[in-house]
This record gives C-alpha cells, sequence and structure tokens, in this order.
C-alpha cells in the first residue's frame, strides 16, 4: 500500500489521515491527487458511488476535515426540497469563510438566486484563491427535485466561474442519474466493497481492552463466518459483534474455557448467532430486548418477534369473510362449484388442476374477486343461516380499513366493487384453526 | 528508483510541477479561460465573429443558432469570438463609454449578456428579472421590478423599442440551453427577443446554444418565422490524426512558461508520448467511444493529477491508468460487491428472464426458483430463511438493480409487486467470473438455467 503523501500538505496531517481511513488507501491518494493544491483547479463535478458503508462519507469528510479544506457538507435526504438545499448551502459557507460572526439567513428561491449569492459569499469570505468543496451526500435524492437542480450543480464551476468542486456521494449507479437531455458528465469513482479481510481488520481495529486482541479477532472471525453469505454491510456487523459479544466472553467469565479454547467458544457462539440472524438481523427483536435477554441468560428466540404479533383478534363473521375472501383470491372461478357446493354432479377427470399447479396463485398473487363471489362463498363455509344484514357489509368495509382486504379498481362504491385479499397464508392459517 | 530518474528529480523544484499542473488544470477544468487554438472550428469561429462584429459595428440585428452534441466547443468558439470582439479597438471605445455615462435610457453600451439560461432561468420571469439586472437598470425600475411579469415585459420592450438602428448600442443576448427555454410557456420571452431582432428598434442579436438537432420544429410558428434560420453547425469531425495532434497540443506547455528547460523536456515527452503504441491505443479506444473534446480533456486530468515531484514527466502507464479509472462498468462494480445471497436472487432472475422470455417476475417467484436451487443442488449454502431472503431483495431494490413496473403503494403485499431486472445476462455472467470466492455450485447453476426446471 502506497504511503499518502502530497507537496501541498504537511505530512503530519498525512500520516494522521491514514491512520484515520483503514483500507481506503488507494481511494484517498487519488483523491488528493484529484484535489491537488488549494489554489488548483480541479474537477466541476466528481461522483462517487459505492455499497452501503463502503466508507464514502466518512472518507470524504475526514479527508476534508483533516487538511481543513473549505468545504460544505449537505445531506440530500435531511434538506428535502431545492430551496432548503440551497439555503442550507449558503449558510455553510458564511460559517465557514468568517468563523466568528454569526450567521444570517439568506432567503433564496432559485437556482438563479443561488448562483448570486454564491459568488457573493466566496468573494466576501476570502475563498476565492482555493478550491471550494460542495459535498452532496445522497445525491439520489437530487432527482426528486426539480430538473434542472442536478445538471445545474453538475456545471456550477462554470456557472459562477469560481473554483468550487461539487462532489456527490451516492449508491446508485452515474447513468441511473443522467438526464435524458444530457449533462456535464462528472467524474465517476467507484468505492469498493470491503473484502472478508478488510471487514476482519477493521472489525477487530477497537477490541475491548479486558480481552486481547487475539482473542475478539477469533470472535470476529466466527461472526464473518456466519453472516458474511448474507450480509456485507460493515454497520450491519458491528453492530451485531457488539450485541453478541457478551455471550462470547460467557464461557470465559465462567471458567468453563479459557482464551485458548477456540472450539469449545465456537460451539458455543455458533447457534447463538444463527440466532440473532433470524431475530436481530431482521429486527424482530430489538437489540435492547436482545440483551436483556442474554443478560438473563433467557432462552433465545423464546421471545415473541414483531412479526408474531401480527395475528389479530377478529370477531366471528369478520374471520369467515376473511376466510372466504382467501378462498375467492386464491382459487380459480371453475373451481367454486367442486369446492363449495354439495351436490356438483360429476367429477370431470381432466387435467386442468395440474395446469393450475404450474402458474399457482400463491406464485402470481391474489386475483380480484367480486362481492357477490365473496358473499356465495360464505354462505356455503358457514354451516347457519347467514342473514345478510347491514353489519356483515360494514364488516366488509372495515376489514378493507384495516387493510386485510383492499379494493381494486375504485370505481364504483356501492355497484359491484372488487376486492383483493392481502393477507398471508400463515395469517390465514392461524385464524382458521 | 533509478539513477536516471534521481538525476531528473534533482533538477525539477516543486515550485515547477506546480506551476505545470496550475497551468494544465487551468485548461482542463476551468471552461472559461480561453483557450489558445480552436480544433477544426475556424471556420464556424469566423463565421461568427463576422456576425457579431456586424452587430457591433454597424447595428444590424440578428439572431443565429449554434448547434452541437455536448462538449463540442459551443461555449468555448462563442467566449473566444467574444474576447477577440472586445479587443477590437471600436469596441472597446463603446465599452469605454458606458464606464463614463452608466446612463441607460439609449442603452449606451454594448452589452454581453451570457447565461446560462433555464438551468438558472426556469421560467420568463425569472429570466425577465435576470435580465432587467443585467441591463443594470435596476436603478431606474426601482420597486418595478417586482412587478407583475406583463408589467415588467411590457417595460422591457419599451425600452428596447425607444432605441433605433443609429444612435443606440447593440445588445446581444445568448441563450444558453436554447432547447429548454422553447418549454417556456406560449414562448413568450423567445417570441419577444425575436421580435425584437425583426423589427427596427434596438439592435439586437439573439444566439441561442443547444445541443439538439430537432431545434427548429420545437419553435412555434409565429417564433420561427420570425427566427433567420441561421444555423451553425459544430460536429466533431475530425479524425484519429488530428485527434492525436489535439492530445499533443492540449497537453504541451506554453512558450511562456517559466522554467523553458523543464518545458522543452516536457514537450519532448509529450511528443515521446505521442508516438508511443500503448498511448496510441488508450486514444483510440476513447476515439471510438466519444469524440467529444470533454472526455479527453477528463483523461488527461487524471493522468496530470497524479504528475509528482518524483515522477516529473508523464508516462505511458500514467495514461493507461487513468483510463482504467475512465472507463470502467459501474453496475458490474455494484455486482461485484454483493452479497452470496444477493448473488444468488439475481442469477435466480435471470433464469426466470430467460425462461419466460423477459415477463415481469415478483418476488414470490425468485424465491420458488431460489428454493429449487437450494433443495437439488446447493451443498455450500444452508437453508436461509424467506424474510432473510426478503431483506436481500429490498437491498438489491434500493440498490436499484431490480425496478418495480408500478410505483409500490401501501396496499399492496410486498412479495406480489411486479419487477424487472436492470442488468443483461453478458453483465451478470462477466460479474460473476470477477466475483470474489464464488461458490462452484452457484457458478454451475449461472451457467445452466435449462437444467433446473
Amino acid at each position: 500500500m502506497p504511503n499518502l503523501e502530497h507537496p501541498a500538505y504537511p505530512a503530519a496531517a498525512l500520516l494522521h489521515l491514514e491512520s484515520l481511513v483503514p483500507c481506503r488507501e488507494s481511494q484517498v491518494s487519488l483523491l488528493l491527487s484529484i484535489f491537488g493544491e488549494r489554489q488548483h483547479w480541479s474537477f466541476p463535478s466528481i461522483f462517487i458511488y459505492g455499497h452501503t458503508s463502503s466508507g464514502k462519507t466518512y472518507v470524504m469528510q475526514t479527508l476534508l476535515n483533516t487538511l481543513q479544506l473549505p468545504h460544505v457538507f449537505v445531506n440530500c435526504v435531511e434538506y428535502f426540497t431545492s430551496r432548503l438545499l440551497l439555503e442550507e448551502i449558503l449558510i455553510q459557507l458564511q460559517s465557514c469563510s468568517s468563523e466568528t460572526e454569526l450567521t444570517s439567513h439568506v432567503p433564496c428561491d432559485s437556482f438563479n438566486d443561488f448562483v448570486r449569492l454564491f459568488k457573493q459569499a466566496v468573494v466576501s469570505g476570502g475563498l476565492q484563491d482555493q478550491t471550494l468543496y460542495i459535498v452532496l451526500d445522497r445525491a439520489e435524492q437530487l432527482r426528486e427535485m426539480e430538473a434542472n437542480i442536478l445538471p445545474a450543480f453538475l456545471r456550477l464551476q462554470e456557472l459562477t466561474d469560481s473554483n468550487v468542486t461539487v462532489v456527490l456521494l451516492s449508491e446508485i449507479v452515474w447513468e441511473l442519474f443522467r438526464p435524458n437531455v444530457g449533462c456535464m458528465d462528472p467524474l465517476t469513482l467507484y468505492f469498493p466493497d470491503y473484502s472478508i479481510g478488510h471487514l476482519q481488520k477493521i472489525l477487530s481495529q477497537n477490541h475491548p481492552p479486558e480481552y486481547s486482541a487475539d482473542f475478539y479477532a477469533a470472535y470476529i472471525n466466527i461472526l464473518l463466518g456466519v453472516f458474511y453469505m448474507v450480509c456485507r454491510d460493515l454497520k450491519e456487523l458491528r453492530h451485531l459483534a457488539a450485541l453478541n459479544f457478551s455471550k462470547y466472553c460467557e464461557p470465559v467469565i465462567r471458567g468453563e474455557a479459557n482464551e485458548r479454547d477456540t472450539r469449545k467458544l465456537w460451539k458455543n457462539i455458533e447457534p447463538h448467532l444463527k440466532k440473532a440472524m433470524q431475530t436481530v438481523y431482521l429486527r424482530e427483536i430489538s437489540s435492547s430486548q436482545w440483551e436483556r435477554l442474554q443478560h438473563d441468560d433467557g432462552e433465545p428466540g423464546q421471545l415473541k418477534g414483531l412479526s408474531a404479533h401480527t395475528h389479530v383478534e377478529l370477531p366471528y363473521y369478520s374471520k369467515f369473510l376473511l376466510i372466504a375472501a382467501y378462498l375467492a383470491s386464491y382459487n380459480p372461478v371453475r373451481t367454486d362449484k367442486r369446492f363449495f357446493l354439495k351436490h356438483h354432479g360429476k367429477i370431470r377427470k381432466t387435467n386442468f388442476m395440474k395446469k393450475h399447479e404450474k402458474t399457482s396463485n400463491h406464485l402470481l398473487g391474489p386475483k380480484p374477486f367480486p362481492l357477490d363471489r365473496l358473499l356465495a362463498i360464505l354462505y356455503s363455509i358457514v354451516d347457519n343461516r347467514v342473514a345478510p344484514t347491514a353489519n356483515i357489509f360494514s364488516q366488509i368495509t372495515s376489514l378493507v380499513t384495516l387493510q386485510l382486504l383492499s379494493m381494486v379498481g375504485q370505481n364504483d362504491q356501492l355497484d359491484g366493487p372488487r376486492y383483493k385479499c392481502t393477507v398471508s397464508l400463515d395469517f390465514i392459517r392461524a385464524i382458521a384453526r | 528508483m533509478s539513477k536516471r530518474r534521481l538525476k531528473e528529480s534533482c533538477g525539477v523544484s516543486a515550485e515547477c510541477i506546480s506551476q505545470v499542473q496550475q497551468l494544465l488544470r487551468e485548461r482542463f477544468c476551468h471552461h472559461s479561460s480561453a483557450p489558445d487554438k480552436l480544433f477544426g472550428l475556424e471556420q464556424q469561429y469566423r463565421y461568427l465573429l463576422e456576425l457579431l462584429k456586424r452587430t457591433t459595428l454597424q447595428g444590424e440585428s440578428n439572431s443565429a443558432l449554434l448547434i452541437g452534441p455536448r462538449g463540442s466547443g459551443k461555449s468555448t468558439v462563442l467566449n473566444r469570438a467574444l474576447k477577440n470582439l472586445k479587443e477590437t479597438k471600436q469596441v472597446k471605445e463603446t465599452l469605454l463609454e458606458v464606464h463614463l455615462n452608466g446612463k441607460w435610457s439609449s442603452i449606451a453600451q454594448f452589452h454581453v449578456w451570457f447565461q446560462q439560461f433555464r438551468l438558472l432561468q426556469t421560467n420568463d420571469k425569472v429570466a425577465l428579472k435576470e435580465i432587467t439586472r443585467q441591463l443594470q437598470l435596476e436603478n431606474v425600475v426601482g420597486d418595478k421590478v417586482f412587478g407583475s411579469f406583463a408589467e415588467n415585459l411590457a417595460f422591457l420592450l419599451e425600452a428596447l423599442r425607444k432605441g433605433d438602428r443609429s444612435s443606440s448600442r447593440p445588445v446581444l443576448f445568448v441563450l444558453d440551453e436554447f432547447d429548454l427555454f422553447v418549454h417556456h410557456k406560449n414562448q413568450t420571452l423567445l417570441y419577444n427577443l425575436l421580435d425584437v431582432s425583426q423589427s427596427a428598434q434596438t439592435p439586437v442579436t439573439v444566439l441561442g446554444l443547444t445541443c439538439r438537432q430537432d431545434i427548429l420544429e420545437l419553435l412555434e410558428k409565429r417564433v420561427k418565422s420570425r427566427f433567420s434560420h441561421r444555423q451553425i453547425y459544430l460536429l466533431n469531425s475530425f479524425d484519429f490524426k488530428q485527434y492525436m495532434k489535439i492530445f499533443k497540443e492540449k497537453l504541451s506547455l506554453p512558450a511562456e512558461f517559466p522554467d523553458e528547460s523543464f518545458a522543452q523536456k516536457w514537450n519532448d515527452n509529450v511528443q515521446h508520448l505521442s508516438e508511443d503504441k500503448a498511448v496510441q491505443d488508450v486514444l483510440q479506444n476513447l476515439f471510438h467511444h466519444t469524440k467529444d473534446l470533454r472526455s479527453l480533456h477528463v483523461l488527461l486530468m487524471l493522468a496530470v493529477s497524479t504528475v509528482t515531484v518524483q515522477q516529473p514527466l508523464l508516462t505511458a502507464a500514467q495514461l493507461q491508468e487513468a483510463s482504467r479509472h475512465h472507463r470502467n462498468d459501474s453496475r458490474a462494480n455494484i455486482v461485484h460487491g454483493l452479497s452470496v445471497l444477493e448473488i444468488c436472487l439475481i442469477i435466480a432472475m435471470k433464469h426466470l428472464n430467460e425462461v419466460y422470455d423477459g415477463a415481469p417476475f415478483n418476488f414470490q417467484m425468485v424465491y420458488n426458483e431460489f428454493q429449487k436451487f437450494i433443495q437439488r443442488k446447493a451443498h455450500s449454502m444452508y437453508n436461509f430463511e424467506k424474510p432473510v431472503v426478503m431483506k436481500a431483495f429490498e437491498h438489491l431494490l434500493q440498490l436499484e438493480l431490480v425496478k418495480p413496473l408500478e410505483r409500490p403503494c401501501a396496499r399492496a403485499q410486498r412479495e406480489y409487486l411486479l419487477m424487472r431486472l436492470l442488468l443483461d445476462n453478458k453483465q451478470i455472467m462477466d460479474a460473476l467470473q470477477l466475483y470474489p470466492n464464488c461458490p462452484t455450485d452457484v457458478k454451475q447453476w449461472a451457467a445452466s438455467s435449462l437444467s433446473w426446471l
């Protein structure tokens, strides 16, 4: 790995920077060489993409902060309209040019005003002779704003005629950003994903002080062995590592194993981690619940997760209505007679059932059905006589508001409305029991 | 470090490199810094200059369109022409007059008005305000600027009408991104500007810059009839030999570079580079990809930014490295970073696409396909639960590798939303080849789709 070096910046700062960004040396050195010296011109816009938590924001922020380059850092999710975004940039610009003065709010309606005010701010802040960086995090939000915002940011250097570089950070590739009339293409840079070695190095960097580094590294190794297939997100892995470490240490504390007994420790932790994938990883059980569970020595998984709570207590007829709706949604019309009528006549021995197996509705999703069919099925599955009272009909609409059913094609409320059943098979099974 | 290079590095100071970078970076990135030379655009340049001269000196009203693809040098030609124009004596004198009597009443100024229209002026009202501001009419107009659009327009037209051909100085309107201007309501501003240029009022020249070839079809009939149909096409009409010449020209240091011996050395090196086979390959690649000079700038800029004191002269390897950065498949990069489970889902989608001939699919189908794989062949994988697979699927959705056909609404179930895959077969297979530690059975599964049915 090349050591970072650049004539324009002090070696100590670069050394410090290098220690802050593990496994990102080549990206940082490339960025450094692109940025050049302070008074140099740089690219009008740089587009950096990479996976979730591949260090895009972190590297950019530490780089700009450590070298003390004048910069504006804005998250586009936070400032979700163009007006908010532009005003925030202007406010940050004021504060980065003059530390002491109080910043004042500048109203800025359009990009036209922005360019004018931007030029003023640069001149008054004394920033003309160095490159100013505007970093827009989560830049995919820019596509949601007015059509002129993204192209205008890409040529901000040309529009304002000042030394400014716009850096866009996103998870999505540049091809999906390009507007159809075209624009000035930015320089695209890729932050590659961390390999398993990198992840291991980063995760085992700050190990708990009461244990040795090797002990913690072995733990990280096991954790990656379980989760690496499914998840490469550094944040998620770090969170999981923090949650499950106390469980890993238990045998050592109890004295059943020492730090060298890797196999024993592995046997202890592995089922626990697999359980964690089904619960904590999916946020079925919250992290605090999980920790409490470990603390009380409870069996993991005995707690009901979030999805187990989906079972709703419904009135008698509502249950039948829902079952009838499910039957109507997932069965073809022509089998109705066979299934629900008592005297359905001859069973034709055709192969039509086989045909239907292939394109089963459980693959394609629910089909809409008319109200009449729902009621007909309801009458046939309820043993005693059901009067079509107002209550029955109001229960249907209340099922719609509970989002257990959904109305399709909202053109007619009274005359022949069509519904769809939007609950899963497990849910219906639970009701039917 | 070899002895030769050591000797070189001793001869070159850090300031020298810094100056080289400063100079070349400004050339490649700073657009308004007028270049010394136009490549293959001399004819258009002369034509445009003639046109502008006629406007400024003789008071003719004109309108013209500069049409060319992105990065073909429309703004460059215009900038160059304006710069040249301002250097001529007569124009300079009128410019001087402006500073003496900044009175507006007879538009006693030659006003260059260069704005990125539409990108900034998203509607006519904003544009009109900007016109008033740039013509420095604010002091006259006062609060009127904030009046209604109609008032503002009437005021401006009145001002333009007051002048006549002999006494008042011409105004030049440059409408960048002209095509976006066409979408304004009723094309009011365009109509009025072109109308003024057609009638005997203040001499006005309207110059439109656009990259759309069909721009005239977008104009309304009345607007079109007032336009003079003078079109200047800027096409990148040079062959590879000229491209190489441009490459040399762009990279060379000028004669006024302070350290002459280094400039000489640098230019010799550039000459040497242009004859290098590897460099020619790199440039040929780029040339076949696009002829626009902006991408050449990006490539050169990337290469130049790696020049350091230790390595003061550009090498072919640096150019190759820059080209590698410049052109890599972004989607393949993204696929490279996916987890094994996500890769499996993508392969399942690929198979669905092949079997059902590109019909849209939903999560349930993908999961079914994946289950078939797990049950029959996979030894390296244990069975993942459905919610875990769902989470992986949603990650793909978030990366926009998979796109829903319609916007997901709250009512519909997530597993039955119809989707489409935004990757093609070859991309998937190429990415799989490069994928680190890909399980063998997954690879085999990807290669054979039909044997799984």
